[in-house]
């Protein structure tokens, strides 16, 4: 399809940025990359050169454990691509480290959002809105239905049913990049001081936000721990072992998942979830929609979720959009 | 509404049976008449509102929502209700939510004009949670993993009375149930239903699986492939006749036949069957269930339709006979007081079905394969000495349905599902080939199914068909034409709706052959072989 900005080209494996050839979040190995956050499907490994911030290099390094061709870029910092490209790495507020990428070449500006959210955050500085022409957004929440609710609701609501059964625990699921350390810390801003367990596989990662300045409190090891410890407690998990053998080691656990489908109370039940917390670090309807007017671009690319709805929103108020299908992105993480 | 609200949630959250009968059974002692009683007609599916539609619902919405944004997010969430909740504007005001009665009182005496000024004033009135509960409760249909049964049997734990004694007195009482409440809970005089042409729960079988019964101790009878129904009498011959189905629904006016067929006082269990010989039918006596489908669902009935699908009710079971209630009886004793009715029931409405002869279980086996007739579903077997008791209990009646058919399909079509499935491609449409693939034959649709998978399967096709989309049609996606099914089916009909000129009969997903490359599949001469109409 024929576009004003040739010089950046949507392909299905990542965004292309033809004159520094070099990739955005590709899902394929290439030589020269450029990454928005840290989670999987933005973040891969295996590429000759990867530019992002220090946090987002710093959690891949622990993820892939490679470092070759790593260069930091921290915010607000521009870089100088080949081709006469700048590049710019600008907060998202999505997870540490998480950034926008402000693309310039030839009086042409692009930013490409990566995943970003607009609600407060302690682990991350906030998105900042940066005027472009053409805006690169996701759409994971991109349908009305989402209005994820201030968390401190929804951190009051586990808190609330800890305390109503103290000779249970709350098991928490949450992504162990990002969400499961948000969680913690709103749940030390809202003063809850007693120990958090962690499951064994969220236990890098919390340690690396800690290493990063991000405050959660005592931490200890499920792994560690005997049942009776455990009664009254909070326990985090990721996702995937809410439903597993795992958790049989619990005392008689309340399950709990904190993520943006809790909103919706069948994709909760398909997750056997008793306590549904409506948490998300991606934008929901009206973030997005607020987030495009703000910016205000000549154009607003989609790169992945419910792009029909938002496509249809800039249609009903006449502003450019395009949906890019690109391959690779996990629509469904959160 | 807070707390009904509060229930439903808990509801819908809860995995445990026990939990959910706990959580009924706290909310109909702690709440007062006739609110619990309105939310007990809620939760069994006994509240009709005609004012309010799942169209009004949409109606309503495309008010305040654009409708495309409307469509695609009732798609993602797969329940109107829940997406009207989640996209009703908030108000200005804090939510004032009215209580139960006066939400049903008001939803009665809405007209379909008044509908859509009042509804909104209460929805105005409620927070998310308490719009999903009233939206539910308008629209009839909860659809939250509560059966009517287990609302029941939550009554019965809350009040300590017996389940069959609530089944009993069900039928013969309307909501807000004050009658029921003041029996369970303040154990005042039953409620009189004597005199009442009432449904009586059914007795129902397991499936045999495994087993192996001793036929000394077991009656073989055929298992009819029509709709289960019981007709029931009282009043002598000024009386009133109801025939009502399984469920306890009241069907009398769709089958007009048998308004004046049952001269006594009685309550009669059997099987509804068309007469014919057309579709696979046995000779000058059932027709298949497909002729049957003709008469099902139809508010009228016209004098062709009497005539060319005439009904009768081939007798399974006697549960009540003039004065006596027999349902204490063993079953050989009430099928000899059916035995000695029959001379006394028109021949043209009634017929006995027969106990099928055996001599031992093998020989039992040999006879169900070789069963090739359309009306018979599979055998029945009933413990002699089984007394007629409501619902299944297990080791008195097995049902023993033949083996169905099976053909290789290909995938051609995904929809999302709804309820517990929503957002999963869940809904599949398949095709057999049209002739031969590999000479560049196309597929053609022979058929739909949603189910005969687990939850474990359900993720993979799910998966399956978001990575092979070649087309999206809304909640349609097309497939690439890669996965085959191992469709399984009653019978197969020849059909004019269908441009296969094919119409399964119960398709369900057998097995999912992964292993399987598509143009294998089998071609649609494979599935006309199978007609037997």
């Amino acid at each position: 399809m024929a576009h004003d900005f040739a010089w950046i080209r949507p392909e299905p494996h990542g965004i292309h940025v033809v004159p520094a050839d070099c990739w955005i979040d590709p899902s394929e190995p290439v030589d020269h990359a450029l990454v928005t956050h840290g989670h999987a499907d933005h973040a891969r490994g295996g590429h000759g050169r990867t530019v992002a911030t220090p946090e987002t290099l710093a959690i891949m390094k622990l993820r892939y454990a490679t470092s070759g061709g790593a260069v930091p870029a921290g915010y607000s910092e521009t870089i100088r691509l080949p081709g006469g490209v700048d590049a710019t790495f600008v907060p998202a507020g999505h997870v540490l480290g998480s950034a926008q990428i402000l693309l310039e070449h030839a009086g042409e500006r692009v930013v490409v959002t990566g995943d970003y959210k607009r609600c407060p955050d302690p682990t991350c500085p906030p998105f900042e809105v940066t005027p472009c022409d053409v805006f690169i957004t996701e759409a994971t929440f991109g349908l009305p239905v989402f209005c994820h609710p201030p968390i401190e609701t929804e951190i009051g609501k586990l808190l609330d049913r800890l305390a109503a059964y103290p000779e249970r625990c709350v098991l928490v699921g949450a992504y162990a990049l990002g969400k499961a350390q948000r969680v913690i810390a709103e749940l030390r801003r809202a003063g809850h001081d007693r120990p958090i367990y962690l499951h064994g596989a969220l236990e890098r990662m919390c340690r690396l936000y800690e290493d990063w300045g991000v405050d959660l409190g005592e931490l200890r090891l499920v792994s560690d721990a005997k049942k009776e410890d455990m009664r009254g407690h909070i326990v985090v998990c990721p996702p995937s072992a809410l439903n597993d053998r795992w958790s049989r080691r619990l005392p008689d656990p309340i399950t709990a998942m904190a993520s943006g489908w809790m909103r919706v109370r069948q994709r909760a039940r398909q997750r056997n979830v008793e306590l549904p917390l409506v948490i998300s670090d991606h934008a929901d309807w009206g973030e997005l929609t607020r987030t495009v007017e703000e910016v205000d671009p000549h154009e607003t690319w989609i790169t992945h979720g419910r792009e029909e709805a938002l496509l249809r929103w800039h249609q009903l108020r006449q502003r450019r959009a395009r949906a890019l299908a690109l391959v690779g992105y996990e629509d469904e993480d959160d | 509404m807070e707390r009904f609200a509060a229930l439903i949630d808990a509801l819908v959250y809860t995995r445990s049976r026990n939990e959910k009968l706990q959580l009924i059974a706290g909310y109909l002692r702690a709440t007062p008449d006739p609110d619990r009683g309105w939310a007990l007609a809620a939760l069994t599916g006994g509240l009709d509102f005609p004012a309010v539609k799942a169209s009004t619902i949409r109606n309503l919405m495309h008010e305040r929502v654009d409708p495309v944004l409307w469509t695609l997010s009732r798609d993602f969430v797969g329940d109107t209700a829940e997406t009207a909740s989640l996209l009703w504007p908030a108000g200005e005001s804090p939510p004032d939510p009215p209580s139960v009665s006066e939400t049903v009182e008001a939803l009665a005496a809405m007209t379909r004009r008044s509908v859509f000024t009042e509804l909104p004033a209460l929805l105005d009135r409620l927070d998310a949670s308490g719009r999903f509960a009233l939206l539910k409760l308008a629209t009839g249909a909860m659809r939250i993993g509560i059966s009517a049964r287990l609302a029941k049997i939550a009554f019965a734990q809350a009040f300590d009375v017996g389940v069959e004694e609530v089944e009993e007195y069900w039928h013969g009482l309307a909501p807000p149930y004050r009658a029921l409440f003041a029996w369970a809970a303040e154990r005042a005089p039953p409620p009189d239903t004597g005199s009442l042409p009432l449904f009586r729960p059914f007795m129902l079988a397991h499936p045999l699986d495994d087993t192996i019964v001793d036929l000394e101790d077991y009656v073989a009878e055929w298992k009819w492939d029509g709709i289960r129904v019981q007709l029931v009498h009282v009043g002598g011959e000024q009386g009133e006749t109801r025939l009502y189905s399984r469920s306890g629904d009241d069907i009398s006016g769709t089958f007009p036949e048998f308004l004046d067929a049952l001269p006594m006082d009685a309550v009669l269990d059997g099987e509804l069957l068309v007469r014919g010989v057309h579709q696979g039918g046995e000779k000058g006596g059932a027709a298949s269930f497909n002729a049957l489908q003709q008469r099902l669902g139809r508010k009228t009935v016209s004098k062709a339709m009497l005539a060319d699908f005439p009904a009768f009710i081939r007798l399974y079971d006697v549960m009540i006979l003039e004065d006596d209630d027999l349902r204490g009886l063993p079953w050989t004793q009430r099928r000899a007081r059916l035995e000695a009715l029959m001379p006394r029931l028109p021949a043209d409405r009634f017929d006995l079905s027969p106990v099928v002869d055996a001599e031992h279980f093998d020989h039992l086996a040999e006879i169900r394969a070789g069963a090739r007739d359309d009306a018979i579903e599979g055998l029945m077997l009933k413990r002699k000495d089984s007394p007629y008791i409501a619902g299944r209990k297990t080791g008195l009646w097995y049902k023993w349905k033949r083996d169905p058919l099976l053909v290789d399909c290909v995938l051609m079509y995904a929809q999302r599902g709804s309820g517990k499935r929503s957002s999963f491609y869940s809904d599949y449409t398949f095709g057999c080939w049209d002739g031969d693939p590999d000479a560049g034959a196309d597929l053609l649709p022979v058929g739909k199914a949603y189910f005969g998978f687990t939850d474990e399967e359900l993720r993979k096709i799910d998966r399956y068909v978001r990575t092979h989309t070649v087309n999206r049609f809304g909640p349609v996606r097309e497939t690439d034409r890669s996965l085959v099914f191992e469709v399984a089916f009653d019978s197969v009909h020849a059909s004019k709706r269908h441009k296969s000129g094919l119409a399964m009969r119960f398709p369900r997903i057998h097995r999912i052959r992964w292993d399987k490359p598509a143009h294998e599949a089998d071609r649609i001469d494979a599935l006309r072989a199978l007609v037997r109409d």
